[in-house]
């Protein structure tokens, strides 16, 4: 990854009961920053980190908008709170593309069997589908279904994300 | 900002956690796999004064066999109890009604404790705890109470922790040799809270006649209903259909569900007495293989 942001930011700060400094590694990229205990990790993410892909809908944990990988694993960056990624590495979805911006089989094969719509769902989506797939080969649409199942979609009725999903488990060397 | 403001603690220890709710009292909050606080805290129905987050006190963080017994931390994550390999035979139910938990995102967070201290009444995970005998861990400064599942769930989102205790530890009793359980749930979708869920195990003897059980449903009260009834009708006799038909219809007379968006009292009695004997004769068959 190649994009710096915002290293104007301030890094100061000691820490208090309201205020915390915390070192996050998103993307391959570690930053350093001074943050509220109150701010959530998605808020973190798209405010002070400004990687806005990761989309806020419902900010109680339903719609898996905000979905980002903490140490490799799908959450709900909603109901995280930004100190408690101290330490951690986040994978966004920023992060799935190659160093060359290329789309990842799982972007292109969503590309190419329109698996989204208006694209709000679609980094939550995204992100959740390569968790998943990189456990499991050849998966059932039922399986897919279920996988897919904490993150709504209101435009496409899930079909071809479900077939975009078996595009990727063919294409998608692992 | 989303939540109201608060102070925020994070201890590594438990003795540590234990000191900050008694400095704080009831204004304090323990903060888990935050799955269900989170959105209280973001919806600002609950605003607590401080929150005490637990999540690096990693001495909590463990599932393991002690003389028989199924020891779980409680801030071990859904996901990893429900991927143990520990948790086979009877205690396969932990693992089935935790598939049923939310979504995957969910159980990457959400705890062991954190579920049966926040108490919903549609929750799984009480009602597999209640129905295998689970006893609950409770410490405080004073020291450590242990304490059934009956007395722990006292109703709706309601527990026997005091404010300043902690759930530390969750003890699932060892179960005979031949023993088998089964989890079903009826939800709206895949992963919602269920309307009704029942978590059964039953235990036989050689001669095929039940020697031990548990039942307990998810849904139909304000925290998981045990069937004592049932059981004790079914303990020294052969399970047959008629009699688990018997016992339900008499169990099932009893409740009380609540009416709610999700169901009403009539559609849930419904769902229990076609799911409780189905659950029953699922135990008994993954007993006998
Ligand atoms: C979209 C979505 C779907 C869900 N679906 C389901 C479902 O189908 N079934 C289900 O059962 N749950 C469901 N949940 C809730 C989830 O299971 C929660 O994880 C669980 O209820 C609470 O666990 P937690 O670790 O997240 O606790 P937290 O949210 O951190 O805490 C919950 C409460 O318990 C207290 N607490 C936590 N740990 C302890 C402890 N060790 N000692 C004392 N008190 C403690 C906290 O102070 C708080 O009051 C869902 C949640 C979401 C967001
Ligand atoms: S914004 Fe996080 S789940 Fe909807
Ligand atoms: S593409 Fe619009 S919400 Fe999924």
């Amino acid at each position: 990854m190649s994009r710096k942001v915002d290293e104007t930011a301030v890094v100061a700060g000691a820490d208090s009961t309201t205020e915390r400094s915390i070192t996050v590694t998103v993307n391959g990229e570690r930053f350093e920053r001074t943050v509220s205990v109150r701010k959530s990790l998605v808020d973190f993410v798209r405010e002070d980190l400004r990687l806005t892909g990761s989309h806020v809908g419902c900010e109680h944990g339903v719609c898996g908008a905000c979905t980002v990988l903490v140490d490799d694993e799908p959450v709900r960056a909603c109901l995280m709170l930004a100190v408690q990624a101290n330490g951690k590495v986040l994978m966004t979805v920023e992060g799935i593309a190659g160093e060359d911006d290329e789309l990842h089989p799982v972007q292109q094969a969503f590309w190419e069997n329109h698996g989204l719509q208006c694209g709000f769902c679609t980094p939550g989506i995204l992100l959740t589908t390569y968790d998943f797939l990189q456990e499991k080969k050849n998966p059932t649409s039922g399986e897919i279904r279920e996988a897919l199942s904490g993150n709504v979609c209101r435009c496409t009725g899930y079909q071809n994300i479900v077939r975009s999903v078996q595009a990727a488990d063919q294409e998608w060397e692992r | 900002m989303k939540p109201a403001p608060y102070d925020y603690y994070d201890p590594t220890t438990v003795q540590e956690a234990i000191g900050l709710l008694n400095e704080f009292g009831d204004e304090a909050k323990l903060l888990a796999g935050g799955q269900s606080l989170v959105p209280m805290l973001n919806f600002r129905l609950a605003r607590p004064s401080q929150l005490v987050d637990i999540n690096n006190v990693t001495e909590l963080d463990y599932v393991r066999r002690d003389d028989g017994v199924l020891v779980i931390g409680a801030l071990t994550r859904h996901r990893s109890l429900e991927q143990s390999e520990l948790a086979d035979g009877a205690w396969a139910l932990l693992p089935e009604a935790l598939h049923n938990v939310g979504h995957v995102h969910i159980r990457n967070r959400g705890t062991v404790g954190g579920s049966l201290a926040h108490a919903d009444p549609a929750a799984e995970l009480p009602a597999a705890v209640s129905a295998l005998g689970g006893r609950m861990v409770l410490r405080g400064k004073d020291g450590e109470r242990e304490v059934t599942a009956d007395t722990f769930f006292e109703g709706f989102f309601t527990t026997a922790l005091a404010p300043n205790e902690i759930l530390t530890e969750i003890r699932i009793p060892a179960w005979p040799a031949r023993s088998g359980s089964a989890f079903l749930e009826v939800s709206r979708r895949h992963g919602d809270f269920a309307q009704v869920a029942v978590a059964a195990a039953i235990a036989l003897g050689d001669d095929g006649r039940v020697i031990q059980g548990g039942l307990a449903v998810a849904g139909v009260g304000g925290e998981p209903v045990r069937a004592s009834a049932v059981i004790d009708g079914l303990v020294g006799e052969q399970p047959t259909s008629q009699l688990i038909g018997e016992l339900t219809e008499e169990f099932v007379a009893e409740l009380t569900p609540p009416s709610d968006l999700h169901g009403s009292a009539d559609y849930r009695r419904q769902l229990a007495r076609h799911l409780v004997p189905r659950a029953l004769d699922e135990s008994v068959r993954r007993a006998l293989a």
